[in-house]
């Protein structure tokens, strides 16, 4: 069971990504609402970090490969200390520290830049290799999409993992099943997503993205299998927890006003 | 130096630097004989990856690597190390602020049997438009030491261009060499030719000598770095001989052509000719039929120089 605390960190982090894109007036707030619960547990319990030393070389690594989810990132990250909080209200600002897509020059706590969708995983695959070519017992963590998941290089990377056993690698694929131009199933449909990781080599759950339970056994299985990399595909809604936005295909990139982030911030409590 | 094949001074260059660094890794794409890194594999297990025939995620894993603060070489055809995997080069890599020495073989017509379709002419236009990137392709083994050492020292991502091939050393064991810096090779009044590579410098010196034969004396600059360009030896050539000669195994759009052109347009417009790839395909041959094919000889940039010099 999840601790209130993390329950209640996810809905901090969920309000602030919504402030501050609503603050910006527009933004990817559908495909960064959608992973808020994960980030509350990585952040709020499973990876070892330190806010006061963002390059500690045991920390955890996270690559969000959906580098467009950034927002939701920053508001967690600001939220554990890794910089002020006001912070937040720059976001895509001239000269800001917090661009659109993870940049990991910029943003203390940002282990990779991404934002050219499906390069994030052999990144994070890189990463795996070189912290366990050097003995260290920690693991990466990365995040890509769904619509990203048709990115080819995904699947070169996802060879990779499984051809080097990395155990200590850990992605997720945030299934909300919506892309830009549409739903999966009408762009690209990923079929058996399940099959196809399993296929490859991974070990592969399914779960509810939303509960923070079901992820945390997750996590759990997914550390304990040491024959290779392991894959959490999370069932999503694109948009969770802001009603002008939840489950609407057009939520990819959309305006948002002051007063529709004010509202979806107060129905939160 | 006797003459070896580049492709083993790459390697052995490697296996030293590796010895006294264990951040010196290599990573290649189904490439490792081609690009002779075997025996690195073979001393440094586990540090010697192969991702199979996946150019993008050699140059993503490679990155990833970096990110966990290794040095890694990564390797393949040219044409694939840059037209294949530019935006993971670009983004992974450079934009992230990364230290990848990403390494294309076989630099123009040397990919000769493989044909137009391995046969990368653009690869340094593409480079060269990448913010901070160190692009450089060495002359002979001596030179490829020193340059590959000299790319490992360096913070921040390089391309370089590997010709595989034996080589004829043209410099002396022990000569220095610079990121940045170009190489004066000999030293005439007349006209001066800057060239790039393997094949250009065998072509510049010989051509160096045919015009000394008719009285005209050249001097010959191993332009190893297209970028950083070596603005000041440019700029001081410019000013003295006011006739230059660039040679390159490459489109001269985008080249060592357009470099110095560039620059010298911007502080010193001054004559030039350029002997290069202009605005074609590769295709099949052999090595020597291509370079007759393209122009790509002594031949050409005699005739060049003395073109300038009858303007």
């Amino acid at each position: 069971m999840p601790t209130q605390n993390l329950v209640d960190f996810a809905k901090e982090i969920r309000k602030h990504t919504i402030y501050t894109i609503g603050n910006l007036g527009v933004g990817h707030i559908g495909g960064a609402l959608s992973i808020v619960e994960l980030l509350a547990l990585l952040y709020g319990e499973t990876m070892r970090v330190d806010p006061k030393n963002p390059d500690w070389e045991d920390r955890d690594l996270l690559v969000l490969s959906k580098g467009h989810a950034g927002p939701a990132l920053y508001a967690t990250l600001a939220l554990k200390g890794f910089f002020p909080m006001e912070e937040l209200d720059t976001l895509n600002q001239g000269g800001t520290n917090l661009p659109s897509h993870c940049d990991r020059t910029k943003t203390p706590g940002i282990d990779m830049t991404t934002g050219s969708l499906g390069q994030g995983l052999s990144a994070a695959c890189g990463l795996a290799y070189g912290r366990k070519l050097d003995g260290k017992k920690v693991f990466v963590y990365a995040i890509i999409g769904d619509g990203e998941s048709q990115e080819g290089q995904n699947w070169e990377a996802a060879m990779f993992a499984a051809h080097y056993k990395l155990s200590n690698l850990i992605a997720f694929t945030d299934y909300n099943k919506m892309q830009i131009d549409g739903t999966t199933d009408e762009i690209m449909g990923l079929g058996d997503i399940e099959g196809k990781w399993r296929s490859f080599g991974w070990h592969t759950q399914r779960t509810d993205g939303h509960d923070i339970g079901a992820l945390q056994k997750a996590i759990t299985a997914a550390q304990a299998h040491t024959e290779g990399p392991s894959m959490i595909i999370m069932d999503t809604i694109k948009g969770k927890g802001a009603a002008f936005c939840e489950g609407d295909v057009s939520n990819h990139n959309m305006p948002v006003t002051r007063e529709m982030a004010d509202a979806a911030i107060a129905e939160l409590g | 130096m006797s003459t070896k094949e580049m492709r083993a001074v790459y390697c052995d260059t490697l296996i030293e630097l590796a010895q006294a660094d264990d951040r010196i890794m290599v990573v290649e794409a189904d490439l490792m004989k081609a690009s002779g890194t075997m025996r690195f594999k073979e001393q440094f297990p586990g540090r010697g990856v192969d991702v199979g025939v996946a150019e993008a995620n050699l140059v993503g894993v490679a990155s990833g690597l970096s990110a966990a603060g290794k040095i890694p070489f990564a390797a393949t055809f040219g044409c694939f190390a840059s037209r294949r995997a530019f935006d993971q080069f670009f983004l992974s890599a450079n934009y992230a602020h990364l230290n990848v020495k990403l390494v294309g073989t076989d630099p123009g017509v040397t990919a000769a049997y493989n044909g137009g379709t391995h046969m990368p002419f653009e690869d340094v236009g593409l480079m060269r438009m990448v913010p901070s990137l160190t692009v450089f392709e060495p002359a002979d083994p001596v030179s490829l030491k020193a340059l590959v050492k000299a790319s490992a020292a360096h913070q921040g991502c390089t391309y370089m261009r590997l010709h595989r091939k034996p080589i004829e050393p043209i410099y002396s064991e022990g000569e220095t060499f610079e990121l940045g810096k170009g190489k004066v090779l000999s030293d005439g009044g007349d006209v001066t030719i800057i060239a790039m590579g393997a094949i250009m410098m065998v072509e510049a010196l010989k051509a160096k000598d045919a015009l000394a034969k008719e009285g005209i004396a050249a001097t010959v600059i191993d332009m190893h770095t297209v970028k950083p360009l070596d603005e000041e030896l440019v700029l001081a050539q410019a000013k003295r001989t006011g006739a230059i000669v660039t040679a390159e195994n490459h489109q001269t759009a985008g080249g060592l052509g357009a470099a110095v052109a560039t620059y010298l347009a911007t502080v010193h417009p001054t004559r030039m000719a350029m002997v290069g790839i202009h605005d074609e395909f590769g295709q099949v041959g052999t090595q020597a039929w291509l370079q007759q094919h393209y122009h790509l000889t002594s031949d050409e940039i005699v005739t060049q120089a003395k073109r300038l010099l009858a303007q």
